[in-house]
C-alpha cells in the first residue's frame, strides 16, 4: 500500500482512530491518576465520542479504505451518528448511577469506548474479516461490562451466559464466513456479490449464508436465537443493559443490512425466506412472552426481541424503501429504549434500593407526573400508536413490506403489534389507573434530562421527523 | 374568505388550552375553578371559530374547500386538510359537543381535574383532525391517536370495571384499525399517492377493491360499532364518565360512519355494491337484535348504548343503499344521533350525580319532584324513538326510504326497529320518570340546577329545530352527496359496460 493510499484510508477512518487512540489514553489516565473513580474518565470518554461524532458530521467523506475492507458512505455515517448518540447517552446515564450500581471503576467508561469503537467499525465493515474483527472487539468489551459488578451473582451469571452464547454465535458466524469464502473465493462484500452473479449459487454457499445469518440473529437477539436476552438484560447492571439495548443492536442491524444488501444481494430470494421467518417468529414470541413478565427489564428484553422482528420486516422487503425503513426504525427504537431505561433507572425506592418490579410503578401519575407522562408516551410509542414516533417506525417498515408484496408478513406483523400493545398498556394502566403504593427517591438531573428528551422526541416526531426521514432515505441510496 | 388557515386553527386551538392548563395547579378550590374555566372558554371559543367554517362554506361547491397543503415528513405524506359537505358538519358537531362535555364534568369529576381536561382537549384536536384530513396517513394518525386520551379517560375516571372496559375498547379498536393501515399502504403503492382528493378519482381494480374494502370495513365496523363487533361499546359506555359517554356516542361512533362514506363508498364502489347485501344483513340484525337486548337492560347507560348500536344500524344501511336519500339520511342520522344520544347520556348523568347509581330499578316517579328534568328527558326520548317533529325522525325516515329503493325486504325488517325502539325507550322513560315517588332516596332529589339547564335546554332547541327545519343541514351536504352518488353509479355503470362488452 502506498503512503498516499494509507493517508487517505486513515483520513476516512479518523472517527475510529480518535476513539482507538483516545481509549488507550484514557486507560493510561485511569491507571496513573490518583483517584480510581470513573467520574473524570467518563467525562473524557463522552468528549472523545463527541469529537468523533463531530468529525463524522462535518468532515465525513465517501470512499473505501485499507484495500476495500473499510467503507464510509452516507449509510454508515448516518448510523454511526445514531450509535454514538446511543453510547454517549448510556455513559451519561451511568455517570449519575455509578455508585449505586457498582460501576465506579475507571475501566467501565474505557470498555464502553472500546465497544463503541467496535460498533463504528461494524457499521463500516465491508469485508467478512473486518466485519468479524469489529464484531469481536465490540463483543469482548461487552462481555466484561456485563459482569462488571463482580459482587453480584446475577451480574456474573449474565456475563458468563452472554460470553458462552456470544462465543457460540461468533463461532457459527465464522464457520459460515469460511464456507462463503470457500464457495465464492472472496471475502470482500462486492467481490462476493460479483462472484455470486457470475455463477449459479451452490448448496455450500447456502449453508454458509444460513450460518452467517444465525450469527447475526444471535447478536440482534432475534428468535430462535434470543434465549440469552432476558437473562442478560435482567442480570446486568441497568446502565449496562441500557447500553446493550441501544447502540450494539443498531450496529448489528446495520452490518446485517450491509451484508444482505451488498454481498448476498444476488441470492436475495434465499435470505429473504430466512429473514421473513425470523421476523415473524420474533414479533410473535416477543409479543406473547412479554405478557407474563413482572420484571420490567425482562419485559423490555422481550420488547426488544419483537422490535428487532419489526425492523427485520423492512430488511425482508429488500428494497430501498425497506432499508430506509430499517434505519428509521432502529433510530426511533434506540431513542425509545434509552428513554425507557432512563425511567427504569429512576425506579429507586427512597432508601436507595433499585426496584425492577413493574408493580412499583403503580400510581406514578400522582407521585411523579412528569415521569408518568414521559413513560406513558414511551409505552404508547413502543406499542406503535400514532401520533407518536413508534408508529412512524412501524409505518415505514410495513410500507416496504407491502411494496414487496409480503402480505402475510405484514398482516402477522400488525396483528402481533396488537398483542404487544396489551403489555405496554398494562404499564400505562399501573401508572394511571392504580393507586400509589409508595414514592420513588429523587431522580437525578441527568436521568430526567435523558427521559425528558426521549419523551420530547417521540411526541414531537410529527414535527421533526422530516429531516430524519430524508436522511434515512439518502442513507439507503448507498445500496441501490 | 381570506387565506387564513381556518381549519388548522380550529383543529389545534384546543392545544392552546392544553398549554395554558399545563401552567395551572388544580389542588386548590380556586385552582380547580381556573382549570374548569380555561377548559370551558377554550372549547366555546373553538366552537365559535368553527362557526366561521360553516359561514364561509360554499354550499354549491361539491369539492373540498378551505384546503391547506404542506409537505410533511418528506416522504410523500402531506399535511393536507380541507372540508366538503360530508365532513364539514361533523367538525361543527365535535366543537359543539365539547363545551357540553366540559360542563357535564363540572362537579362529577372530583379527582385530577386538570389531567382530565387536558385529555379532553387533546381528544378534541384529534377528532377534528380526523374529519378535516385529506391525506390517508394523516387521517390514520388522528383516527388512532384518539385511542390514547379515550383509554385514559375511561380508565382513570371511569366506574368500577373501568380497567376491563378500557382495555377492551383499546384493543378492539386497534385490532380493527391495523388492517386498515395495511390497506392504506397497498393503496399508496397502487396509486402512488395518499392524497384523498386524488384517490377519490382513482379507479382501483375490482379484485383489489374487495380486499381494501374488507380491511377498511374491519376498522369502521368496530368503530361504528356494528353487530357482532359491538360488544366493546356497552362496556365502554357504562364505565366511562358521563362526558366520556357523550363523546363516545356523539363523535367517536361517527368516525366509523364518516369513514364508510368517505372511503368505502367513494373509493371502492364495486366492492361496496358487492358487499351491500352483507352490510344490509348485519344492519338489520343490529337493529332488531340490539333493540331486543336494550329492552332487557337494568342499567340506564347500557340501554342507551345498545340503542346507539341499533341507530347506527340505520346509518350503515342508509350508506350502503348508496342513493341520495340513503346517504343524506345516514349523514343526518349521525348528526342528530350525535346530540340526541349525547343528551340522553347527559340526562343519565344528571340523576347519576345525585344518586350514584344507574340501576333503572332504583328510580321511579321523578316527574313529581323533577318536572324540568322530566320534560327534557321526554324530548330526547321521543327524538330517540324517532317521533316526527324531532330530529331523530328525519334521519330514520330518509334512510328507510333509501333502503326501500334498494331492497324492500331490508326496509321492512328495519322498520320494525322503529317499533322496538319505541318500546325500550318509552319503557325506560316510564320506569324512571312516571309512577309513584315512593323511594325515600329519591324524595330529596332536586330539579335541574342552572348548570344542568344550560346543558340540556340548548340541545332541546337543536333537536326540535332540526326536526322541524332540517334544511340547513341538507343544504350543506346536498352537493357533495350528489357528486358522490353520481360517481358511484357511474363507476357501477362503467363496470357493467365492460362486463357486457366481454360477453
Amino acid at each position: 500500500m502506498t503512503s498516499e493510499l494509507l493517508v487517505a484510508s486513515l483520513h476516512l477512518a479518523a472517527p475510529e482512530l480518535i476513539l482507538a487512540i483516545g481509549a488507550l489514553a484514557l486507560l493510561m489516565i485511569g491507571v496513573f491518576s490518583s483517584s480510581k473513580s470513573a467520574g473524570g474518565v467518563s467525562v473524557l470518554a463522552v468528549l472523545l465520542m463527541l469529537v468523533s461524532g463531530a468529525w463524522i458530521l462535518f468532515a465525513g467523506a465517501d470512499g473505501q479504505g485499507f484495500g476495500g475492507v473499510f467503507i464510509s458512505d452516507s449509510f454508515s455515517r448516518f448510523l454511526k451518528i445514531v450509535a454514538l448518540i446511543g453510547s454517549i447517552t448510556a455513559i451519561v446515564m451511568s455517570m449519575g448511577e455509578r455508585r449505586s450500581e457498582h460501576l465506579n471503576q475507571f475501566e467501565f467508561p474505557v470498555l464502553l469506548v472500546l465497544a463503541t469503537l467496535g460498533i463504528l467499525l461494524m457499521i463500516s465493515a465491508n469485508d467478512l474479516i473486518s466485519a468479524y474483527l469489529a464484531l469481536e472487539l465490540q463483543s469482548l468489551a461487552l462481555y466484561v461490562v456485563a459482569a462488571i459488578n463482580r459482587d453480584s451473582v446475577r451480574s456474573t451469571e449474565a456475563g458468563l451466559k452472554y460470553f458462552v452464547l456470544g462465543a457460540l454465535s461468533s463461532g457459527m458466524m465464522l464457520y459460515g464466513m469460511s464456507l462463503v469464502y470457500g464457495f465464492t473465493g472472496h471475502t470482500g462484500f462486492e467481490q462476493i456479490a460479483t462472484a455470486l452473479n457470475a455463477e449459479t449459487r451452490s448448496i455450500g454457499l447456502l449453508f454458509g449464508l444460513v450460518f452467517v445469518l444465525t450469527g447475526f440473529a444471535f447478536k440482534i437477539s432475534a428468535v430462535p436465537f434470543h434465549m440469552w436476552t432476558p437473562d442478560v438484560y435482567e442480570g446486568a447492571p441497568t446502565p449496562v443493559t441500557a447500553f446493550f439495548a441501544a447502540a450494539p443492536k443498531v450496529a448489528a442491524m446495520a452490518m446485517l443490512v450491509r451484508i444482505a444488501a451488498t454481498a448476498f444481494e444476488p441470492v436475495m430470494a434465499d435470505w429473504r425466506q430466512i429473514i421473513t421467518f425470523v421476523a415473524i417468529a420474533s414479533m410473535l414470541l416477543g409479543a406473547f412472552a412479554a405478557i407474563g413478565q413482572r420484571n420490567i427489564k425482562r419485559l423490555m428484553a422481550y420488547s426488544s426481541i419483537s422490535h428487532m422482528g419489526y425492523a427485520l420486516v423492512g430488511l425482508a422487503a429488500g428494497t430501498q424503501t425497506g432499508v430506509s425503513g430499517v434505519i428509521i426504525y432502529m433510530t426511533i427504537y434506540m431513542v425509545m429504549t434509552l428513554g425507557t431505561f432512563a425511567c427504569i433507572m429512576a425506579m429507586r425506592r427512597p432508601d436507595g434500593e433499585a426496584t425492577e418490579n413493574i408493580d412499583d410503578l403503580a400510581g406514578l401519575s400522582t407521585t411523579n407526573p412528569f415521569m408518568a407522562v414521559v413513560m406513558t408516551a414511551l409505552m404508547f410509542s413502543l406499542a406503535g400508536i400514532p401520533p407518536l414516533a413508534g408508529f412512524f417506525g412501524k409505518y415505514f417498515v410495513f410500507v416496504a413490506a407491502i411494496e414487496a408484496k409480503l402480505y402475510a408478513l405484514a398482516i402477522i406483523g400488525v396483528l402481533a403489534s396488537v398483542v404487544g400493545a396489551y403489555y405496554y398498556l398494562r404499564i400505562v394502566k399501573l401508572i394511571w389507573f392504580d393507586d400509589a403504593k409508595g414514592e420513588f427517591a429523587r431522580i437525578s438531573g441527568t436521568l430526567r434530562l435523558v427521559f425528558g428528551l426521549a419523551g420530547l422526541f417521540v411526541t414531537a416526531y410529527v414535527l421533526i421527523g422530516g429531516p430524519l426521514g430524508s436522511g434515512a432515505e439518502a442513507a439507503a441510496t448507498s445500496f441501490f | 374568505m381570506t387565506d387564513w388557515p381556518i381549519l388548522s386553527t380550529v383543529t389545534f386551538l384546543p392545544l392552546v388550552g392544553v398549554t395554558l392548563l399545563l401552567l395551572m395547579r388544580d389542588d386548590t378550590p380556586s385552582g380547580r375553578r381556573n382549570v374548569l374555566n380555561i377548559a370551558l372558554i377554550t372549547t366555546i371559543f373553538t366552537f365559535v371559530v368553527s362557526l366561521f367554517i360553516w359561514a364561509g362554506f360554499d354550499n354549491a361547491n361539491p369539492g373540498f374547500q378551505m384546503v391547506e397543503k404542506h409537505e410533511w415528513l418528506n416522504t410523500g405524506i402531506a399535511y393536507h386538510v380541507g372540508v366538503d359537505g360530508i365532513s364539514m358538519l361533523f367538525v361543527i358537531l365535535t366543537t359543539l359537543l365539547m363545551p357540553f362535555c366540559i360542563l357535564a364534568s363540572w362537579i362529577a369529576i372530583e379527582k385530577r381535574i386538570k389531567d382530565y381536561m387536558i385529555a379532553f382537549l387533546i381528544l378534541e384536536t384529534l377528532m377534528i383532525g380526523v374529519f378535516v384530513s385529506l391525506d390517508l396517513v394523516l387521517f390514520y394518525v388522528f383516527f388512532e391517536g384518539g385511542l390514547i386520551p379515550m383509554f385514559l379517560i375511561i380508565g382513570v375516571w371511569g366506574g368500577k370495571d373501568r380497567v376491563y372496559a378500557s382495555y377492551k375498547f383499546f384493543l378492539y379498536t386497534l385490532l380493527g384499525s391495523v388492517l386498515m393501515m395495511l390497506a392504506i399502504m397497498a393503496m399508496y403503492w397502487q396509486s402512488g399517492t395518499t392524497d384523498i382528493s386524488q384517490l377519490l378519482n382513482y379507479k382501483f381494480p375490482a379484485g383489489m377493491q374487495t380486499w381494501l374494502w374488507l380491511a377498511f370495513f374491519a376498522s369502521f365496523a368496530v368503530k361504528m360499532p356494528m353487530w357482532p363487533v359491538h360488544t366493546w361499546l356497552p362496556d365502554a359506555h357504562v364505565q366511562a364518565p358521563t362526558a366520556g359517554s357523550v363523546i363516545l356516542a356523539g363523535i367517536l361512533l361517527k368516525l366509523g360512519g364518516y369513514g364508510m362514506i368517505r372511503f368505502s363508498l367513494s373509493m371502492f364502489p364495486l366492492a361496496s355494491d358487492y358487499f351491500a347485501p352483507f352490510v344490509f344483513a348485519l344492519s338489520v340484525i343490529a337493529i332488531i337484535y340490539t333493540s331486543l337486548v336494550a329492552l332487557m337492560q337494568d342499567d340506564m347507560k347500557k340501554l342507551i348504548a345498545y340503542s346507539s348500536v341499533a341507530h347506527m344500524g340505520y346509518v350503515t344501511m342508509g350508506i350502503f343503499a348508496a342513493n341520495t336519500q340513503g346517504v343524506q339520511g345516514a349523514l343526518f342520522q349521525m348528526i342528530s344521533h350525535g346530540f340526541v344520544s349525547g343528551a340522553l347520556f347527559l340526562c343519565v348523568g344528571v340523576v347519576y350525580d345525585r344518586l350514584h347509581t344507574r340501576e333503572i330499578a332504583a328510580y321511579g316517579g321523578l316527574a313529581n319532584n323533577m318536572p324540568k328534568y322530566a320534560v327534557a328527558f321526554m324530548v330526547f326520548t321521543m327524538a330517540n324513538v324517532g317521533l316526527p317533529g324531532t330530529s331523530g325522525f328525519i334521519g330514520e325516515f330518509l334512510t328507510l326510504i333509501g333502503v326501500f329503493r334498494a331492497n324492500t325486504w331490508v326496509a321492512l325488517f328495519a322498520a320494525t326497529g322503529v317499533i322496538l325502539s319505541a318500546a325500550y325507550a318509552l319503557w325506560l322513560y316510564r320506569r324512571v320518570v312516571f309512577g309513584a315517588l315512593d323511594k325515600d332516596s329519591l324524595k330529596a332529589m332536586l330539579d335541574l340546577s342552572p348548570r344542568e339547564q344550560a346543558l340540556l335546554y340548548p340541545l332541546i332547541a337543536l333537536t326540535i329545530f332540526f326536526g322541524v327545519y332540517p334544511a340547513p343541514i341538507f343544504d350543506a351536504t346536498a352537493a357533495s352527496v350528489d357528486l358522490l352518488v353520481n360517481n358511484y353509479t357511474a363507476a357501477l355503470q362503467a363496470a357493467q359496460d365492460v362486463a357486457s362488452l366481454v360477453k
